[in-house]
């Protein structure tokens, strides 16, 4: 489902002396349906660089990016929007929305957008941020004003609406509490019951221990300064 | 799919001064594309040689059409351009007295529109134009007032609902959000937003805040002298910037 041929990239600082910073060298790797694999490598081996040109966020200088028989790399920017919409989703740590816009309308947007029906993509909102320990007088406030661990939370019951075939977790169950972080797990489980192909970040061991098939270091591809 | 509209090599030249050189792009239905860059730099040139407001020197822009498909609007007749913009075409100007007549009604600037496609029954143009009102939260109590009275942010909504009462497929906005303040503009977006969805909308959005073209734009394009430097998904060209323009451009932004 996810497949990487000879992936490099690396970043020219044109207004910094134009220092070019090779961050990744001849990636492959491949991700098959029902399949969670775990990026693993110290801080600034490149994970989320490399979670990032999975989903097209940046750009890849060589080789090719195959989700599905869509190839990232050489695809049109509304070939990526629509990847994103109905195949590709990704879950980040960081929770990105329109100021004002109630947070049951943020969970349910992904699925208006593939043509579910206000009230199936609402009740199926409701359900995932009530499994999240999400309080109902919350859900018809905007998530801007809510603590890190809420907007987290938000943000993963976003995520996991639409039921995506492949899907990409950057450090998911991150500052969750016990209970938040069974959920998220189980959401997990489910979503690779269902056949998703799952590329993740995890930092918590045991986590990714419970999920993960198979782990895979990225520090192996950081190039060996020249 | 055919593009809804195809912009192919447009050149606006100030004597010797360069508005915009050389510019190509295909905007497909429901994508809402930003354009970036400096004062000066040529974007409201190019926008405003695409809807035409200004003759370009060259190149084409060719606008899929109800009834005959795609056609080059630089080459069209005028009554048949001024038809377009009427009906298919809306644009929203930075200032919102540029796109209001302020000495007639709230109603009166919403219903204006829709008699000039032809609708004529009072009652019925009445209605929509408060339904109008209230799709951009403005009280129904206010329809008989005049824009003057309103408040900047009000103005510009009102302004937004007169030019979508009559459903049009291709929206032009020259800073929409500029001038208001960050609370008003936030509402503002929301509520682009929801229109664009809802309404299927495609929009081209000039601007240089760069927060704006990421919550509202698909895609971005990058502007400098007059040439398009850049282009791409808007996350990575805001995230992942290639050209020494646009990677300046991005680092210049204040963190809030």
């Amino acid at each position: 489902m996810i497949e990487l041929k000879d992936v490099s990239k690396t970043f020219t600082l044109h207004n910094q002396n134009s220092a070019v910073i090779e961050v990744i060298n001849d990636v492959s790797l491949s991700v098959a349906k029902g399949e969670c694999v775990a990026l693993t490598g110290a801080s600034g081996a490149g994970k989320s660089t490399l979670m990032r040109m999975i989903y097209g966020n940046y750009m890849t200088q060589a080789g090719e990016i195959l989700i599905g028989n869509v190839d990232l790399v050489q695809a049109e920017p509304r070939d990526i929007i629509a990847l994103r919409r109905d195949v590709l989703g990704y879950v980040s740590q960081f929770l990105r929305v329109v100021p004002r816009v109630p947070t049951l309308d943020v969970v349910a947007e992904p699925l208006r957008s593939v043509g579910v029906s206000s009230a199936e993509a609402e009740a199926r909102a409701k359900e995932l941020l009530s499994q999240l320990n999400i309080p109902e007088r919350l859900w018809s406030l905007s998530p801007t004003t809510f603590s890190g661990g809420e907007q987290q939370r938000v943000n993963i019951a976003r995520g996991f609406a639409h039921a995506y075939p492949a899907m990409l977790l950057d450090e998911p169950t991150a500052s969750l509490d016990a209970a938040n972080r069974e959920v998220v797990l189980s959401l997990i489980e489910q979503a690779k019951v269902r056949g998703a192909a799952i590329i993740g970040i995890f930092h918590d061991e045991a986590a990714r221990d419970r999920v993960c098939d198979r782990e895979i270091d990225v520090s192996r591809f950081t190039p060996v300064a020249a | 799919m055919t593009p809804l509209l195809s912009v192919n090599g447009i050149t606006k030249t100030y004597g010797t001064h360069i508005g915009c050189a050389d510019v190509s792009f295909d905007l497909y239905p429901g994508e809402v594309m930003g354009i970036v860059g400096e004062s000066g730099s040529g974007k409201s040139t190019l926008l405003n040689c695409m809807a035409g407001h200004l003759v370009p020197d060259a190149g084409e822009v060719v606008f899929d059409t109800r009834a005959d498909g795609p056609k080059d609007t630089v080459t069209m007749s005028e009554p048949e351009r001024r038809m377009l913009s009427r009906t298919d075409w809306a644009f929203v100007h930075q200032h919102a007295r540029d796109g209001l007549r302020m000495g007639v009604s709230a109603g009166g600037n919403v219903g204006e529109r829709l008699m000039a496609v032809g609708e004529r029954n009072y009652g019925d143009i009445r209605d929509k134009a408060t339904d109008w009102l209230e799709r951009v939260e403005i009280s129904s109590d206010r329809v008989d007032d005049r824009p003057t009275t309103f408040s900047g942010g009000m103005q510009q909504r009102l302004q937004i609902a007169r030019n979508l009462v009559t459903g049009p497929r291709l929206v032009f906005m020259d800073e929409p959000t500029g001038g208001l303040d960050v609370s008003v503009q936030a509402r503002l977006l929301d509520l682009l937003r929801g229109l664009v969805r809802d309404m299927g909308l495609s929009a081209i959005i000039v601007t240089h805040d760069l927060a704006v073209v990421r919550l509202l734009a698909d895609r971005l394009m990058v502007m400098k002298s007059g040439r398009v430097v850049e282009a791409g998904l808007t996350d990575q060209v805001l995230d992942d910037p290639q050209h020494v323009y646009s990677q300046l451009l991005v680092s210049s932004v204040l963190q809030v």
